[in-house]
C-alpha cells in the first residue's frame, strides 16, 4: 500500500532522519514508535507531502508520491491529522467535515454563487456524507456547535470524522491518543480498529504503548532518526535493540 | 433547512427596505449620497469575500475600482463604445489582470501581501495620473455617457439609485450564497488553518487567486457603474486613502459578515455627512468614533445586537453573579 525508501531528512546541519524505510500493507494498522526526537512526525510530514525530504522516494501502490503537495495526496486518497488538532475553529463541527468532502464534491465559483441545481443537489450529498461521518465517530449530536468549543478529546474525533470524509484509502495519525485520558483512549482504540475494518489503511505515531500494542498489527521503531527495528508488536517487545533504546541502555 | 430559509428572508427584507428607501429620502441630496452606499456596499463586500472569508488583505482594491471606472471612462468618452459593453470589457479585462498578478502576489503572507498589493494600488495610481491623453490625467476625464436600455436614460439620481442598488444587492446575493457553500467553506478553511485545508485537498493557492480575481471583477463593476453614474472621474478618488477607507468599512462593518460591510460601507459614507455640523473638528470626530469602535466593538457593527443582549444580561441584577 505505502512504501518508503531510503529517506533522509537534513535541516541546516541536523540530520533528522538518515535512510529510512519500511513499508505498509494494505488493510494494517501500522505503529510508529521511538523515543521524542527520533523523527516520527517529521517522516509523517514527508509522507504527506508537507516537508520535502532532502533524499528518498515515498510510493503510494506502487506510484511514485515523492513532493507532491498535500492537495494532490488527498485526491490519490491520502489523507493525515495532527498532533496538535488543526481544526477549523470559527466553523461548525459538520461544516468541518463538509470540507473533508472537498475533493469529492466539483461545484466552483460560478455555480455556487448563482445556486445552480447541480451545486444544490451537490450540497444535499455533502452534507449527508458529512453528517454519516459524525455518526462514525459519535459527534452526531454536536453537528452544530462552533468547533473551537469542542473539548479537547472530541476535537480530535472530529479531526478523524473530517479526514474520514474524504473517503481515504489510507490515513496516518499523528499521536491520536496525546491528551486523551485512559477512557478516551480505550475509545479510540475501538475506533482505529473500526476505520481499518471499513478497508481504511492506518498508520499512526503513538507514544501510549498500551495502546499501540493493543491495535497495530506491526510496527517500526525509530531511534535518532534511523530504523531501529520493523516488526509485529511481540517481537518488537523482545527486541533486545528497541529495549535498550527506550530504557537508555548502551 | 431553517438557516437557509432564515437567509432569504432576510435578504427580501434587506431588498425591501432598499427599495422603498427612496421613499423616505426623496431630497436630493441624501439620495446621491445613498447611491454612493451601494458603490460602496459592492466594493466593501467584494473585500470581505477576501479578507473575512479567505483571509488574504488587499490594499489595492481602490485600483480595481479606479481601473474599471477608467476602462469605462475612456472606451465609452473617447472611442464612443456602449456602456454596457464597456462594462463587461473592463471587467474582463480587470480579472484577467487579477488572475495573474494574483498567482504571484498570493505566495505572500500577512504584512508582505499587504505592502505588494499596496505598491500595486500606487502604480496603478501613477498611471491614471499620468497617461493624459488617455484619462485626462490629475484634472480627471469627463463626459462619459450615462446608462441607457433602449431609449430609456438613467440620467437622476433616482434612476442611478435603482441601477446601482440593483448590482449591489445582486452581489449580496451572490456573496451570501457563495459563503455556504462548497467553496465558502474552503476559503474559511484556509482562513482558520491552510495546512489542514490542503489536507483536506483544497487547493489554497488556486483558490485564493480565484476570490481575488472575482473580488476584482466585482470592485471593476462597481468602478464602471460610478463612471458612467458620476460621468465624471478623477484619480483621486482611486488612490491609496480610499483603499484603506475601504478596508476601515469591512473591518468596522465585522470581517466574515456580508450584510456588516453593508453596514460599515453605510457609516463610514454617511458619517462625514451627518458630521458637518461639528464643521471644522468633523475629522476628529470621525476619528474618535472610528477609535472608540474597534476598541469596543472589535466583531463590527453586525455585532451590537449581540453586544447589547450581554450588556443587559450584566446590568440585570443577580445575573451576573451565575456567570
Amino acid at each position: 500500500m505505502l512504501r518508503v525508501e531510503g529517506i533522509t531528512q537534513v535541516f541546516g546541519g541536523v540530520t533528522a532522519l538518515k535512510d529510512v524505510g519500511f513499508s505498509v500493507q494494505e488493510g494494517e494498522i501500522k505503529g510508529v514508535i521511538g523515543p521524542n526526537g527520533a523523527g516520527k512526525t517529521t517522516l509523517f510530514n514527508i509522507i504527506t507531502g508537507i516537508y520535502r525530504q532532502t533524499a528518498g522516494n515515498v510510493f503510494l501502490k506502487s506510484e511514485k508520491i515523492s513532493f507532491l503537495s498535500p492537495e494532490k495526496l488527498a485526491r490519490r486518497g491520502m489523507v493525515r491529522t495532527f498532533q496538535n488538532v488543526e481544526l477549523f475553529g470559527a466553523m461548525t463541527v459538520l461544516e468541518n467535515v463538509m470540507v473533508g468532502c472537498h475533493t469529492k464534491s466539483r461545484c466552483g465559483i460560478l455555480s455556487s454563487c448563482l445556486k445552480l441545481p447541480m451545486h444544490l443537489r451537490e450540497e444535499r450529498h455533502i452534507r449527508e456524507r458529512a453528517f454519516s461521518c459524525l455518526e462514525f465517530v459519535g459527534l452526531e449530536h454536536e453537528a452544530s456547535q462552533t468547533a473551537s468549543n469542542l473539548p479537547f478529546g472530541k476535537g480530535r474525533l472530529l479531526e478523524i470524522a473530517r479526514a474520514m470524509a474524504l473517503e481515504p484509502r489510507i490515513i496516518l495519525l499523528d499521536e491520536p491518543a496525546a491528551g486523551l485520558n485512559s477512557r478516551e483512549t480505550e475509545e479510540l482504540g475501538r475506533l482505529i480498529r473500526k476505520i481499518r475494518d471499513s478497508r481504511v489503511t492506518v498508520v499512526l505515531v503513538e507514544h501510549d504503548m498500551e495502546l499501540v500494542m493493543d491495535i497495530c498489527d506491526s510496527l517500526l521503531v525509530l531511534n535518532l532518526g534511523q530504523r531501529l527495528a520493523e516488526g509485529a508488536p511481540r517481537e518488537i517487545q523482545e527486541n533486545p535493540a528497541v529495549i535498550a533504546a527506550y530504557l537508555g541502555e548502551g | 433547512m431553517g438557516a437557509e430559509r432564515r437567509t432569504f428572508i432576510k435578504f427580501i427584507i434587506f431588498s425591501a427596505a432598499v427599495i422603498l428607501a427612496p421613499l423616505f429620502f426623496s431630497g436630493g441630496y441624501l439620495l446621491n449620497v445613498l447611491v454612493f452606499v451601494g458603490i460602496n456596499t459592492m466594493l466593501a463586500v467584494a473585500l470581505n469575500m477576501l479578507l473575512g472569508f479567505a483571509g488574504q488583505i488587499s490594499m489595492g482594491q481602490a485600483a480595481f475600482f479606479g481601473l474599471g471606472a477608467y476602462i469605462s471612462g475612456v472606451s465609452t468618452s473617447v472611442y464612443q463604445w456602449n456602456p454596457w459593453l464597456a462594462l463587461l470589457l473592463a471587467a474582463f479585462v480587470v480579472g484577467l489582470l487579477a488572475f495573474m498578478i494574483g498567482f504571484p502576489i498570493l505566495k505572500l503572507k500577512g504584512h508582505y501581501l499587504a505592502m505588494a498589493t499596496l505598491g500595486f494600488g500606487i502604480i496603478l495610481y501613477i498611471a491614471f495620473n499620468e497617461t493624459v491623453e488617455l484619462t485626462g490625467g490629475p484634472s480627471g476625464l469627463s463626459g462619459i455617457p450615462n446608462f441607457s436600455l433602449g431609449s430609456f436614460q438613467f440620467d437622476d439620481d433616482l434612476k442611478n439609485y435603482y441601477l446601482i442598488w440593483g448590482f449591489s444587492l445582486m452581489t449580496i446575493l451572490l456573496c451570501v450564497n457563495l459563503v455556504d457553500s462548497r467553496i465558502g467553506r474552503a476559503l474559511r478553511a484556509i482562513h482558520d488553518s491552510e495546512v489542514a485545508a490542503r489536507v483536506m485537498g483544497v487547493n489554497a493557492r488556486l483558490l485564493k487567486v480565484q476570490i481575488f480575481t472575482f473580488s476584482a471583477i466585482i470592485s471593476s463593476i462597481a468602478g464602471s457603474l460610478y463612471a458612467h453614474t458620476m460621468t465624471f472621474i478623477s484619480p483621486t478618488s482611486f488612490g491609496f486613502n480610499f483603499s484603506v477607507e475601504l478596508l476601515t468599512m469591512v473591518v468596522i462593518g465585522g470581517l466574515g459578515s456580508v450584510y456588516g460591510s453593508f453596514l460599515g460601507a453605510a457609516l463610514l459614507t454617511l458619517l462625514p455627512e451627518f458630521l458637518r455640523t461639528f464643521q471644522d473638528y468633523d475629522i476628529v470626530a470621525y476619528g474618535l468614533l472610528l477609535v472608540i469602535m474597534t476598541m469596543y466593538m472589535p466583531g463590527g457593527l453586525v455585532r451590537i445586537p449581540s453586544f447589547f443582549s450581554t450588556f443587559l444580561a450584566r446590568i440585570k441584577p443577580g445575573a451576573g453573579k451565575h456567570a
